[in-house]
């Protein structure tokens, strides 16, 4: 790798960047903090007069969410971005995305709430993300980069499961991966697909309809009751494989470990630097980091917690992973959530005072 | 004389459109929906652009709008059909991209959508079914009913220190920059039909072309929200909506050289 290829940005840059690199067909967003630069990125670097990306500010996130709705139908690449209040408004999107089974991306850079909450970071919307805030049984599947390089490199891996599944998919970052500069390499310049690739690869899209076939349409009501459950357990034989097929997490210094950190995102790194310090304390911990929230680690889980005295849960919140680690432990051993909110991010320090206090034979 | 013996292609005067589908009608009898579907289906279908056509569809009685029109649809949540319609276009700009809205969900619910879609110049036709009332969930006061109007919510009639004014988005509409036709019409009577008709085909044209937003109202009836026989509907619909729902072109800057 040639020297210049390494650049320093923001998470937010390098998210826009990424995706005019990997096909993007069209970003629609609305402004709000900490998370504008993807929008102001995407502005200034007019990818309609190079790859043909559409770029739209819309007049709200309500709107946004929407315009993924009829973009992600049409069969195109669409994404949106937005922050933690954002998102609650694009709730009653996402469950018609996922009721209509529409492919999109959607990047919450999370802010402290509730309400309006604070413009510094938090990890408060775990719930809102995993369980969804919309109304029905339906799952997104959500993926929470740690880095700079992680926010480039999830914009393609998210768009290839949207549509492999036809599933909304959020990357789930927070206030300090999208405004923190770090070293990146951008993914590759990728072509965005051709009318016959779309054609080809979303029969189910609404282009307009061609001799051959029968319209489509694309829409979340049904109302016969048997349809409509036929059409729920569809959505559930999809999500079960996903479950089965798509968990992803990293560990760190857990073959010999006795006590075990869960973090995701930027919980994580502050973990790995207290998880360093601990090990040079001669205390055998290790970090399980899930880079799915859902589809959660849970399986992982569960093999780790046989061998763990405990197991602290590192959230920038009040506690909401927690709850997934605890459904997976079974009681099998300690659980214990540490984490701060309003805006406030933790020290590796704190977290090391956390091990202790919940776990005093340390 | 046999049947087959009169039905033969010289003889036809009038048909179906093959766009329109053989569908159970959900449609109460008088209601203004069928008639507008059928127009909508006519002009898609003269046009030839069944293939390039892409609807979408409210929340509101016209909900099931897809089930008539045998085209490619979206179904929107509740008045956010414009936002769909923005994203399809501007992502296949050589498509026809329309909406179908009722009064709730496009004067209210979705007022914000509307609006700013129209503002930005969307090349897209939003064709507008203004009955003045809540057909779907069964009578309740619309934007758009009449002051003194009774609905299931102000069943003593709309008074303005309860319920405020009817809107009229339409003029509003007229007023904005983006949009290149906005047009008032009603489908009562054979005439008020064809003129209809060349509304929907120029509002469907302007998105084919790209030159701006385009809005057809059609002042429809509601007879059983408005608790009438379909004939007394539209006889109620001429006298008290045409009074405050004026017909006819409230902007066009399209010159007849670019038709």
């Amino acid at each position: 790798m040639a020297q210049s290829d390494i650049l320093l940005m923001k998470g937010n840059e390098a998210i826009a960047h990424a995706a005019i690199r990997c096909g993007c067909d069209g970003y629609f967003g609305y402004p709000i903090t900490p998370q504008s630069e993807i929008l102001e990125t995407l502005a200034s670097e007019k990818p309609w007069e190079t790859t043909g990306m559409v770029v739209l500010q819309a007049e709200s996130e309500v709107a946004s969410i929407n315009m993924l709705y009829g973009g992600g139908g049409a069969g195109k690449r669409v994404m949106t971005s937005s922050s933690s209040p954002g998102i609650a408004l694009m709730q009653e999107g996402i469950t018609y995305l996922a009721g209509a089974e529409i492919p999109a991306l959607i990047v919450n850079v999370q802010r402290g709430g509730p309400g309006l909450g604070t413009i510094q970071p938090s990890q408060g919307d775990y719930f809102q993300a995993t369980r969804g805030g919309g109304n029905g049984d339906y799952q997104v599947i959500v993926l929470a980069p740690a880095s700079v390089q992680e926010m480039a490199d999830f914009v393609d891996k998210a768009f290839t499961l949207a549509f492999r599944y036809r599933i909304p998919v959020m990357i789930l970052a927070d206030g300090i991966i999208g405004q923190m500069m770090e070293k990146v390499v951008l993914p590759p310049f990728k072509p965005r697909r051709t009318e016959e690739e779309i054609r080809r690869d979303c029969p189910w899209a609404t282009i307009g309809r061609t001799p051959d076939r029968k319209p489509n349409i694309l829409t979340s009501l049904e109302l016969r009751p048997e349809a409509m459950e036929q059409h729920n357990l569809h959505l559930q034989a999809k999500y079960r494989d996903i479950e089965a097929c798509e968990v992803l997490y990293e560990e760190e210094q857990t073959a010999d470990a006795r006590y075990l950190i869960v973090a995701f995102g930027s919980a994580a790194r502050i973990a790995q630097k207290a998880i360093d310090i601990m090990r040079g304390q001669d205390i055998a911990v290790g970090l399980l980091r899930p880079v799915t929230l859902w589809p959660f680690p849970t399986e992982r889980v569960r093999q780790l917690s046989t061998q763990m005295k405990g197991i602290l849960s590192f959230e920038i919140n009040a506690g909401q992973m927690v709850q997934d680690i605890r459904l997976a432990v079974e009681g099998r051993t300690r659980v214990a959530h540490y984490g701060k909110m309003g805006g406030i991010v933790p020290t590796p320090d704190e977290v090391i005072t956390a091990m202790h206090t919940e776990f005093t034979e340390l | 004389m046999a049947e087959n013996t009169l039905i033969t292609p010289d003889n036809i005067v009038y048909q179906k459109p093959a766009l329109l589908n053989d569908t159970h009608m959900h449609y109460c009898p008088g209601c203004s929906h069928g008639v507008v579907h059928k127009l909508i289906a006519e002009v898609i279908e003269e046009m030839g652009a069944t293939d390039k056509t892409v609807g979408v569809s409210p929340v509101g009685c016209a909900v099931f709008a897809y089930n008539y029109v045998d085209i490619d649809w979206q179904e929107a949540a509740h008045g956010r059909a414009p936002a769909l319609a923005t994203a399809i276009k501007r992502l296949w700009p050589d498509r026809i991209v329309f909406t179908y809205q009722g009064d709730g969900d496009l004067a209210c619910i979705g007022t914000a959508e509307t609006i700013h879609a129209l503002n930005r110049g969307e090349n897209i036709a939003i064709i507008f079914i203004n009955n003045a009332i809540y057909g779907m969930t069964g009578g309740q006061m619309a934007p758009t009913t009449l002051m003194g109007m009774k609905t299931s919510t102000c069943p003593y009639g709309r008074q303005a220190d309860l319920h405020g004014f009817p809107l009229k988005i339409t003029e509003i509409a007229a007023t904005l920059e983006g949009t290149c036709y906005v047009t008032r019409q009603s489908v009562h009577s054979v005439a008020a039909i064809r003129r209809a008709k060349r509304a929907i085909r120029q509002a469907f044209d302007n998105s084919l072309n790209r030159r701006g937003s385009s809005l057809v109202e059609i002042v429809s009836t509601c007879s059983s929200g408005w608790k009438m026989t379909p004939q007394q509907a539209n006889e109620w619909m001429e006298q008290h909506m045409f009074d405050f729902y004026h017909v006819g072109d409230l902007k066009n800057t399209i010159t007849n050289a670019q038709q």
